[in-house]
């Protein structure tokens, strides 16, 4: 099979942007200030788009949605920045009353995903039992095992995590091919696999384009995270996940991370980070971070 | 080993540091997830002494054998880990109760928090899985409070359905506690050297149980010193997080 008449879902980044709408569910893959689709996001940054849920491991990916305005709610276990831990936008948001939050044991959140994934109502986890995440989400339930435990013929009581269904799914890999193969060369997956499984539109920006015969030179076939069934559009965005790190890639800027995390000071603070990095295109981004 | 090194008097962060590696002790072939410098080095003295089965990640994706990736261990599998019980985790906390709970999310009332923080990242899952210990810096009516803003981590008193909910350890600066009372409410359970069980009561905010005779937590020995001092942590950085 040579593949020929195999799409090809190249876009650029206005294209993208172009497919979402206000009011979506959007995942966005990585982890904390690690391997985010920050290209993409900066696409929603400049974009007229509002209103969003944004699910997310998250990290400046959250920040930056925040302080732009473009959240209702966030959908999370966490929101850091790792080197400096706390997101300071998110926690604006958050102490200004401006951002709504589903807040869930990290756990939760990955079996909500792979819930929705496998196209299952539910799955039963342990964690959020005896918390206050069920205090602060009231819709969560709780569901019975149907089988005995050992002498209690009452079976174990878990929680139902919801499926997290998702309208589209940002995620940054390394490599990826024209048709949607995509490939990860750091050391963690994260959940990118998951978000695009659990999502109707499925995004992957790259930091390179390579024929699809190449991409075993670049790692080996279990670096092989994301394949064509799971992906709808394929942006190569060079540096895309920028702050965030990208390795082997390259590492988090933390210099950067600094002046981003500096920005929450104050809303003049904000408007001259803005103005500077995100009123300009991608390579004008580029260019001013080089 | 340089004598000059090892005759300098133990300091408060290296009783802390053998303090917390207890906290692993009998543990056996598990997953030992440390957060904070010395956590991470009582970890690590845990290990290299009495606990020489522990593993240990080098909080990304690898187990680390020394300098040697032993193992794989991306964040998907640490829950996993979790949900099958092999771990034993030692948090920090913002707030945490005579009960145990704990708190890391935010100060204040969660619909629009004074303080936001972490989040409550897994610790609803790890204190429903396997045995949790915390780890408290400056102990203080802060930290030790008689109710906790967001319950994270679940304490003894909102367990009654969690089959493997285990608190094992409280170390501070001050002291180590435990829940090993038949209330399972919180237990002075040693004071560091020089500190004064009245010091620890006046840093609580809570009535904490006191037993008649409150022991004094075990110093280093020698070898431990040498290994905390001469190869864990050369630089110090224990002294950065209890002065």
């Amino acid at each position: 099979m040579s593949g020929k008449g195999m799409s090809d879902k190249r876009m650029t980044v206005a294209e993208v942007i172009g497919e979402l709408r206000p009011g979506m569910t959007i995942g966005i893959g990585g982890w904390g200030s690690r391997r985010k689709p920050m290209a993409l996001v900066r696409g929603i940054l400049r974009s007229a788009l509002t209103d969003l849920t944004i699910v997310s491991y998250g990290g400046p990916d959250v920040g930056l949605l925040i302080a732009a305005g473009k959240v209702r709610r966030v959908v999370c276990g966490f929101v850091s920045l790792d080197s400096i831990p706390l997101e300071p936008h998110f926690r604006l948001g958050r102490e200004r009353g401006t951002v709504e939050l589903t807040e869930l044991d990290e756990g939760m959140l990955y079996w909500g995903l792979l819930a929705a994934a496998h196209r299952l109502p539910f799955l039963p986890i342990r964690a959020g039992l005896g918390s206050d995440v069920m205090r602060v989400n009231p819709s969560l339930r709780t569901v019975r095992s149907p089988y005995p435990d050992g002498e209690d013929a009452d079976g174990e009581e878990l929680v139902a995590m919801p499926a997290i269904r998702l309208d589209a799914a940002l995620v940054h890999l390394n490599r990826a091919d024209r048709h949607g193969n995509a490939q990860y060369l750091g050391p963690d997956p994260y959940f990118d696999d998951l978000f695009c499984l659990a999502a109707e539109r499925r995004f992957v920006s790259c930091e390179r384009l390579v024929p699809t015969e190449d991409l075993l030179a670049g790692g080996p076939v279990q670096s092989l995270l994301v394949n064509r069934m799971m992906a709808d559009g394929v942006v190569e965005t060079p540096h895309g996940a920028h702050f965030t790190s990208c390795v082997p890639d390259y590492g988090r800027d933390e210099e950067f991370q600094r002046e981003y995390a500096a920005s929450a000071s104050s809303p003049d603070a904000w408007e001259r980070f803005r103005g500077r990095y995100l009123d300009v295109d991608e390579p004008g981004y580029q260019e001013a971070v080089s | 080993m340089t004598g000059q090194l090892l005759t300098r008097e133990v300091t408060r962060a290296e009783v802390c540091v053998v303090a917390c590696a207890e906290a692993w002790r009998g543990d056996g072939e598990i997953l030992a997830s440390p957060m904070g410098v010395i956590p991470r080095l009582g970890a690590q003295l845990a290990r290299l002494t009495f606990a020489p089965d522990l593993l240990l990640s080098d909080g990304e994706a690898y187990l680390l054998d020394g300098d040697a990736v032993e193992g794989w261990l991306p964040y998907r599998s640490v829950f996993g880990v979790v949900a099958s019980g092999r771990r034993h985790v030692m948090m920090g906390a913002s707030q945490l109760d005579r009960h145990g709970n704990q708190n890391i999310s935010c100060i204040g009332d969660w619909q629009r928090p004074a303080r936001q923080l972490l989040g409550v990242r897994g610790a609803p899952g790890n204190t429903a899985n396997h045995p949790t210990s915390y780890w408290v810096p400056r102990h203080s009516p802060r930290v030790f409070t008689g109710q906790v803003d967001m319950v994270c981590g679940v304490g003894y008193d909102r367990a009654a359905g969690l089959a493997y909910h285990e608190i094992r350890r409280v170390v501070t600066n001050l002291a180590v506690l435990d829940f090993e009372t038949p209330e399972r409410t919180m237990r002075l359970r040693s004071v560091h050297p020089g500190v004064r069980v009245a010091e620890v009561v006046a840093a609580t905010g809570f009535a904490l149980a006191i037993p008649g005779e409150v022991p004094e937590t075990r110093e280093p020995s020698g070898p431990e010193l040498a290994l905390i001092r001469e190869r864990l942590d050369p630089g110090g950085a224990r002294d950065g997080e209890v002065p």
